[in-house]
């Protein structure tokens, strides 16, 4: 086709300028709702944008102006036929109490798998350190672990200053963005279709049973649900759902059962993903703040049924938020 | 509904039957924009080390524990406040050019900016983003693991300068303009690449030096004289700079044709 180009410009920019506008409008403040008129007026530009790129497609001397029209189209076609929510303002109670725990309701069966994958490197890691008490220096590097656990006990039991004054909130701190950089890492591992995932959440079952058969050995029972359930009973959890994102993660990867292609099938889950780490990445905050600030005093500071109750009570209030919190809503939805 | 009919390009059709091309950034480029990145993300820590260090008047514990915080914020939080914040862009792709695109051509989604973000964590393993480039290399749409779990690809967008061609081509006479059937041969025979090479000849004349200026202009009319041979007497005594602009006007201004 053979256009005049000067011509073709000065007729067309008007209505490409007023198009920019417009998409500047919406990308500066996603929440907009246009009205009736104003939507047709955008898919009228749109349509104009797109038949002026179809024009100056064929006419070779001017690829700077294809290239404008194209990024323009590009942007306009983004918004026209996108078919997904848009953005809305942030409703965090409502994300945490009600799309958090159905998300985790909905990919229930990879938390299984976690679970599952966690409970068979727990049953390992006990089972190893029973055949051979000596592996305990490879599968527990941590140093205030590889001793005997009655002695860690003992000093703890008879400890007189607190050792974590003046420190505790560094602790908390550090917790929480170690044990959060743990959980993008399993999450992240998803990519490896779930292989890295899984493994990593075998790995840490296998330190967990090491160390739990180690204390049960040692007659520590007590001292050791003492320690660990305060802030485990939300950690491990934690952990769990990020293993859980990595296999939803992976789950679309794999596709098993669901017809849709790839591309689609990863977009239908970046929400949950999303979700589930954030939601996740709470309760970690929670578990750090518990770790530092309770879990490390025991008796006689703090009796051990306080400590092991405490942990109990923060178990069943969070499976009866996973399983319940939201399920008024979304029956009465469907 | 898409065609890749080249490995640096994405191409889109919409539903219309428009077609649009996004050029796809290579590892190079995005490894120098995210070094930017990266040297912000010091600055930052560094700035948030001072003044979250000036909590340790009050308490010691307190300023360390904020210190933590705002590096793990900052590192992890840097690239999704600005790709949400920018529409896809960071300092660093800002500062490149570069832009993070959904991969259908839609718009860019809060979840999708997470995604590719956090796969961040294995596209660095072992070291310098190495897995991340590797499967940047490997993958045709230059996606690297994050973009690929998160639908997204990250384009090259230049800066787009229309040619000021009413300073260029007024009050000039053409001679060529008595020859139509002629500049219509030219028209058809002329790719997108060589009107473009003649009009920035034109464009940045001034930049060359006196010597080069001669030689490129010389250049471009041999060039063009092989495609359409104008009569000897339209030619006769015009420079080689003159042979070009009316070539250029030629394409810009049919002389035929006064509306769309």
């Amino acid at each position: 086709m053979i256009i005049d180009l000067q011509n073709f410009i000065s007729v067309e920019r008007p209505y490409w300028r007023e198009l920019e506008a417009v998409l500047d409008k919406l990308e500066k403040r996603p929440e907009l709702k246009l009205t009736l008129s104003q939507l047709e007026r955008l898919h009228y530009l749109y349509q104009r944008a797109s038949a002026d790129l179809a024009k100056i497609m064929t006419f070779s001397a001017e690829p700077n102006t294809r290239v404008y029209l194209e990024s323009l189209v590009a942007r306009a076609f983004a918004d026209i036929h996108e078919t997904r929510k848009k953005a809305h303002r942030l409703a965090p109670l409502r994300w945490f109490f009600l799309t958090f725990p159905r998300t985790f309701r909905k990919h229930v069966g990879a938390f299984a798998l976690c679970l599952i994958a966690m409970m068979v490197g727990s049953g390992f890691g006990a089972f190893v350190l029973a055949v051979d008490p000596d592996s305990k220096v490879v599968m527990l590097p941590f140093p205030h672990l590889q001793g005997d656990p009655s002695d860690r006990v003992e000093q703890e039991e008879t400890v007189n200053n607190d050792r974590l004054e003046r420190s505790k909130a560094s602790f908390s701190s550090y917790l929480m963005t170690h044990n959060t950089k743990v959980s993008i890492y399993t999450l992240a591992m998803g990519i490896t279709w779930g292989i890295g995932t899984l493994m990593m959440l075998f790995y840490n079952g296998v330190i967990l049973g090491a160390v739990a058969l180690d204390y049960v050995m040692a007659g520590e029972t007590l001292f050791l649900l003492g320690w660990l359930l305060p802030h485990g009973s939300i950690e491990i959890p934690a952990i769990l759902i990020a293993g859980q994102s990595g296999l939803v993660l992976a789950g679309a990867l794999i596709g098993w059962g669901d017809p849709i292609p790839l591309r689609l099938r990863l977009r239908k889950i970046g929400g949950d993903l999303v979700t589930l780490i954030f939601g996740g990445a709470l309760m970690l905050v929670w578990a750090g703040i518990v770790e530092a600030f309770f879990s490390q005093y025991h008796e006689p500071v703090l009796p051990y049924e306080i400590k092991i109750g405490f942990g109990v009570l923060e178990l069943i209030v969070l499976f009866l938020f996973l399983a319940k919190s939201g399920q008024r809503s979304e029956k009465k939805k469907s | 509904m898409k065609a890749y009919h080249k490995t640096n390009f994405l191409t889109i059709t919409t539903p219309e039957g428009i077609e649009f091309s996004l050029q796809l950034a290579g590892p190079v480029t995005r490894f120098l924009a995210w070094s930017v990145d990266l040297l912000v993300i010091l600055a930052a820590n560094k700035l948030l080390n001072v003044m979250f260090g000036l909590l340790g008047i009050i308490s010691r514990d307190f300023a360390t524990a904020t210190t933590f915080i705002g590096f793990f914020l900052v590192s992890i939080g840097y690239g999704i406040v600005m790709e949400w914040y920018w529409q896809g862009q960071t300092l660093g792709k800002r500062l490149l050019r570069l832009r993070v695109s959904d991969v259908s051509g839609m718009r860019l989604q809060f979840s999708q900016i997470v995604i590719r973000n956090l796969l961040r964590f294995v596209d660095a393993l072992p070291a310098f983003y190495l897995v991340g480039g590797l499967a940047c290399l490997l993958n045709r749409r230059a996606q690297r693991l994050g973009d690929f779990a998160g639908n997204t690809v990250v384009v090259w967008t230049p800066r787009i300068n229309e040619p000021d061609l009413d300073q260029l081509l007024k009050g000039k006479y053409n001679s060529f303009r008595k020859h139509p059937h002629l500049e219509a041969r030219l028209r058809q025979r002329l790719s997108p690449q060589e009107a473009q090479i003649a009009i920035q000849a034109l464009v940045r004349r001034d930049e060359f030096d006196p010597q080069a200026r001669i030689e490129l202009f010389q250049t471009l009319v041999s060039h063009f004289k092989t495609l359409v041979t104008f009569p000897q007497e339209t030619t006769d005594g015009i420079s080689d700079e003159q042979y070009v602009r009316n070539i250029v006007e030629a394409l810009l201004h049919p002389k035929s044709l006064k509306k769309i």
